[in-house]
């Protein structure tokens, strides 16, 4: 075998021809999550016609979205911007009249320059409803990005977090965050913070879940008696969390660096930097991550962690020793891939479209730790992945199961190889104990299903030559 | 700017696509910013493709914007060149890349020198033509390249073939039920002893297209994809070409009798005799085909002057409404489509045999029009589907776009005489069936449950009282709703604000009247 798995981890990058959704994808979930909300994607045709097949049916629903489909007219600017989105944002409100308006921002909107983010202010008085523009284009990000670029934008809306003891400020100046070199990793920094009152310092989560999800977390956080007090975003837009100097902030997703950079640079919070709450492992590390930020000792965490994995027995019976492929679209690789290597699979390659070495250290370091911890060999990280070599890797390695797009789906399962589809995973319910179970289910599910099928004979369906 | 939520038809490019991964060994390359490579995913999910869609995007990030694509798309061209090695490289460009403007002809010449394949630019306009248009147009110009080329070469051969042979044009990928269509449609040619010369673009060797004239004419099963390809073959090389759309009963003797009509122009020279398709025609017509007889049968009476509303591309929409209203008596209250670019074509087919005729490419406008007719049954797309299941109105569906569903892999043609048993049955299964519609009437209808609205409007000031509701009640679930409205429009002529049993009664009658 010509391709070599090396003994650390490694990362390339390579040509970034891949598949993966456009990050405008963001408002099929967005939208579901922010419930006072209206989303107005400012572009084209083909904006407006990814939006309605990829999120089918949904369509029908009546949703808080609609494009602005820009017409020549608006490239040629023989139309002013200004009275094109006053007269549709006013057409929105009396027809929804939503608490916030979300401007996604194109590829067209920053080629032909259309300058968004000084509109915005001026309408935003003028119709009397909050503005918020986020660039969610194809331009610079992928499929999930789209959701940080939200977030982001978002953060600066949060109100400001008064109530903080003012000597307390004094004390910590010079810790002022406004670099990533600052963000807590550790035990270390937890001193300054062990003598006030935990229930004093505000935790704010980020990252969009569904309710329930959000819901569960916020429930093993208070086992710790660690008190959520908010999530970026909030179920309505007008309960978004305060932040401030002094508000820890954690992000619950692997795709929300440049939320992070906002909350940390902008509206001076602190980072507790930790793996993403994804697998008992992850949920482990996340929660056991801001306890020592608070200076908690954990309580029952491991016996909740084996708990899980007792639960986990028949499927990890399954996916034991199988080996895994990830071609990458949605960044939550890393995470998944770590989770996948303690149930004991290998993995070949994860495709990642792009890794913030960062925001994303302690699930590195994770990983690193998991694969020697299970004896097995380092993956290949490939950011900006080529399909096309890729499935020349995949046909020397041919993996029990590859992670993919829907582009490469059933062609890679016509040449007899189990894929699953990796948008089912950002759509899936997948953090926290409770939901491991949901990520094994389908992650086996394409290996059940061929266990079901193993005899028939009929797993290759090409023609060969 | 324009407010959409959904729409009828794509963008440009991907008709480009579709035609492009038509043909065999064609490769398809984008010139678009990551993700607008959406295509294959639902080529890949809607056909089931077993095959990877030949179509790959030269990504425009920033660095494209800032600096130009400079050697990308060259690259990205001679690498394509090199792995799979195709016939032909069609460069795509995108809504978005159509307005940096760079000079993407430059990049084909560019690449031309150095690689093995044909390289070719579509040549669409991203802001006036959509995705059919777009389509019709690649076609036409994937068809006059290779011609284009033979004729330089000199080794294009216009002879036409021994026996009487045909092209079909028009047949492509994620067209609405074409496989199906396309195997009908070489059944009944075969049928009348007519060869096929080449199917495209579907399954297509575009090194193959030099030979395109040598049939003896064209079949354009559709009205949107193929004319400008047959029109083009008839301008240079004289071939003349058939654009009914052999779809229904009488559609279908009319295609046949023009076929004969062609061959005819040839046959008594270099086959010593004339053709009669004739007895061919009545036999199909009345004992293969089961649609002839079916309107005849006693179960279709029951549709007879029933309400229909039909809407889709202009060639579905167009035969739908002729066979509801001709083969079937059926009374089309409305028929319309949303190819807008083929407007007077379309309401010259259909002006007779509808009351209505509606031209929009805006959902809300179909809907809006279906609430207001309520017919008792909907010929549309998948979206006039969903507006059907808003309004309690069954709806079959006889156009794009649709979902995976419309994939079927059983075999579903719309053309042919399978067709005309295909449609049969789709109409009939879509109308509540005649005699549990008479049952319902007599026995009240067998749901109990309260009344809901499910108007699209909003919900009204009017009351009903206890003795109108029980009344109401009492009417079958599928008339329902339409009765409820129609005595609240009255109440609201009238300045009724309460309704009572009376007002329904007083209703009824002035509608009737």
């Amino acid at each position: 075998m010509s391709i070599k798995i090396s003994e650390t981890l490694t990362f390339e990058c390579e040509t970034g021809n891949y598949h993966t959704f456009c990050p405008i994808s963001c408002v099929a979930w967005l939208y579901q999550k922010i419930e006072d909300s209206f989303f107005l994607v400012v572009g084209t045709k083909t904006c407006g016609y990814f939006l309605q097949n990829a999120l089918g049916v949904m369509i029908f629903a009546e949703p808080r979205y609609a494009m602005a489909e820009l017409e020549e007219g608006d490239i040629s600017a023989q139309l002013n911007d200004y009275q094109e989105l006053k007269r549709l944002c006013l057409q929105i409100k009396k027809d929804r009249n939503p608490s916030v308006i979300i401007w996604i921002g194109t590829c067209t909107t920053e080629i032909i320059k259309m300058d968004l983010e000084g509109m915005a202010p001026k309408l935003e008085t003028e119709i009397e409803i909050p503005i918020v523009v986020a660039r969610a284009n194809g331009l610079d990000y992928a499929f999930t990005q789209g959701e940080d670029t939200v977030l982001a934008a978002m953060a600066h809306r949060c109100p400001e977090q008064y109530n903080l003891i003012n000597k307390k400020k004094e004390v910590k100046k010079d810790e002022s965050i406004d670099k990533f070199s600052s963000i807590d990793t550790g035990r270390k920094k937890t001193k300054s913070i062990t003598n006030s009152s935990v229930d004093k310092m505000p935790l704010v989560l980020f990252g969009s879940l569904p309710s329930t999800v959000a819901s569960q977390l916020s429930l093993e956080l208070k086992r710790q008696s660690i008190n959520v007090s908010g999530w970026l975003p909030a179920q309505r837009y007008t309960d978004l969390p305060a932040l401030g100097n002094g508000v820890y902030v954690c992000g619950v997703n692997p795709f929300l660096s440049r939320t992070a950079t906002t909350l940390m640079r902008r509206r001076k919070c602190k980072l507790i930097g930790a793996p993403f709450p994804i697998g008992p492992d992850g949920t482990h590390a996340w929660i056991k991550e801001i306890c020592s930020v608070f200076g908690i000792e954990t309580q029952g965490l491991e016996e909740r962690e084996q708990q899980v994995w007792e639960s986990l027995r028949n499927y990890l019976n399954l996916v034991r020793g199988k080996s895994v492929f990830f071609m990458g679209d949605n960044l939550l690789e890393i995470s998944l891939a770590r989770f996948l290597i303690r149930c004991g699979m290998i993995v070949y390659e994860i495709g990642i479209p792009y890794m913030d070495k960062r925001y994303q250290a302690a699930e590195l370091t994770f990983l690193q730790t998991t694969c020697r911890k299970m004896c097995i060999p380092m993956p290949r990280i490939v950011e900006k992945p080529d399909n096309y070599n890729q499935i020349q890797r995949m046909r020397e390695l041919q993996p029990d199961l590859a992670i993919t797009g829907m582009a490469h789906a059933n062609p890679l399962e016509a040449r007899g190889i189990n894929t699953k589809w990796s948008v089912e995973f950002t759509f899936a319910q997948i953090h926290g104990f409770t939901n491991a179970k949901d990520v094994l289910e389908l992650v086996t599910r394409p290996l059940r299903r061929n266990n079901n099928l193993e005899n028939l004979g009929w797993t290759n369906l090409i023609k060969e030559g | 700017m324009k407010l959409a939520y959904w729409m009828y038809a794509g963008p440009a490019h991907i008709g480009t696509l579709r035609v492009a991964s038509s043909f065999k060994n064609v490769h398809a390359i984008m010139h678009a910013p990551l993700g607008d490579d959406y295509f294959n995913v639902m080529r890949s999910m809607l056909e089931r493709e077993r095959d990877f869609t030949p179509v790959t995007a030269s990504i425009v990030d920033r660095h494209v914007l800032a600096r130009g694509s400079q050697e990308k798309v060259v690259d990205n061209i001679s690498r394509k060149d090199k792995q799979e090695r195709p016939n032909l490289i069609v460069l795509t460009p995108t809504c978005t890349s159509s307005i940096l403007q760079e000079d993407l002809q430059n990049f084909v010449d560019r690449a031309s020198t150095i690689s093995d394949s044909d390289i070719i630019l579509a040549d669409v306009n991203h802001y006036r033509v959509n995705e059919l248009q777009a389509a019709d147009r690649t076609l036409e110009q994937v068809v006059r390249y290779y011609l284009d080329k033979a004729l330089r070469q000199g080794n294009l051969n216009i002879s036409l073939t021994d026996k009487p042979s045909a092209n079909i044009i028009g047949i492509f990928t994620l067209g609405f039920h074409n496989q199906h269509d396309c195997r009908e449609l070489k059944r009944l040619l075969k049928d009348l002893g007519i060869d096929i010369n080449q199917v495209i673009p579907e399954g297509g060797v575009v090194e193959n297209l030099h030979q395109l004239p040598k049939a003896w004419f064209n079949l354009v099963p559709y009205r949107e994809v193929g004319l400008m390809a047959a029109k083009y073959l008839e301008k240079e090389f004289g071939m003349s070409y058939i654009s009914t759309t052999p779809m229904g009963i009488v559609d279908i003797a009319n295609c046949i009798r023009q076929i004969q009509e062609r061959i005819n122009i040839w046959s008594p020279t270099l086959l010593n005799k004339k053709i009669n398709y004739e007895p061919y025609i009545d036999e199909q017509t009345r004992f293969i085909s089961q649609a002839a007889w079916f309107s005849r049968s006693i179960d279709c009476q029951n549709l007879t002057g029933k309400k229909a509303v039909v809407f889709g591309d202009a060639t579905h929409a167009a035969s739908i409404t002729k066979i509801l209203a001709c083969e079937m008596g059926i009374r089309v209250s409305c028929a319309g489509t949303y190819c807008k670019h083929d407007e007077e074509w379309f309401k010259e087919q259909v002006q007779n045999f509808c009351d209505e005729i509606l031209v929009t490419d805006d959902h809300t406008k179909v809907g809006d029009m279906i609430a207001r007719v309520e017919p008792s049954a909907i010929f549309g797309t998948q979206m006039e589907r969903h507006i059907g299941k808003r309004l309690d109105i069954p709806c079959g569906v006889i156009s794009s776009p649709v979902h995976i569903q419309n994939f079927t892999l059983g075999y579903r043609p719309f053309l042919g005489y399978e067709g005309t048993n295909q449609v049969a049955d789709l109409v009939y299964n879509s109308f509540t069936l005649g005699m549990e519609d008479h049952l319902l009437e007599i026995f009240g209808g067998h749901d109990t449950k309260e009344v809901i609205t499910k108007s699209l409007s909003t919900d009204t000031d009017l009351t009903w009282n206890s003795e109108s509701q029980l009344e109401l009640n009492k009417i079958p679930g599928f008339v329902r709703g339409k009765i409820k409205r129609n005595t609240e429009k009255f109440a609201r002529q009238n300045g009724i604000a309460e309704i009572t049993a009376e007002t329904m009664y007083a209703a009824k009658e002035a509608l009737n009247a």
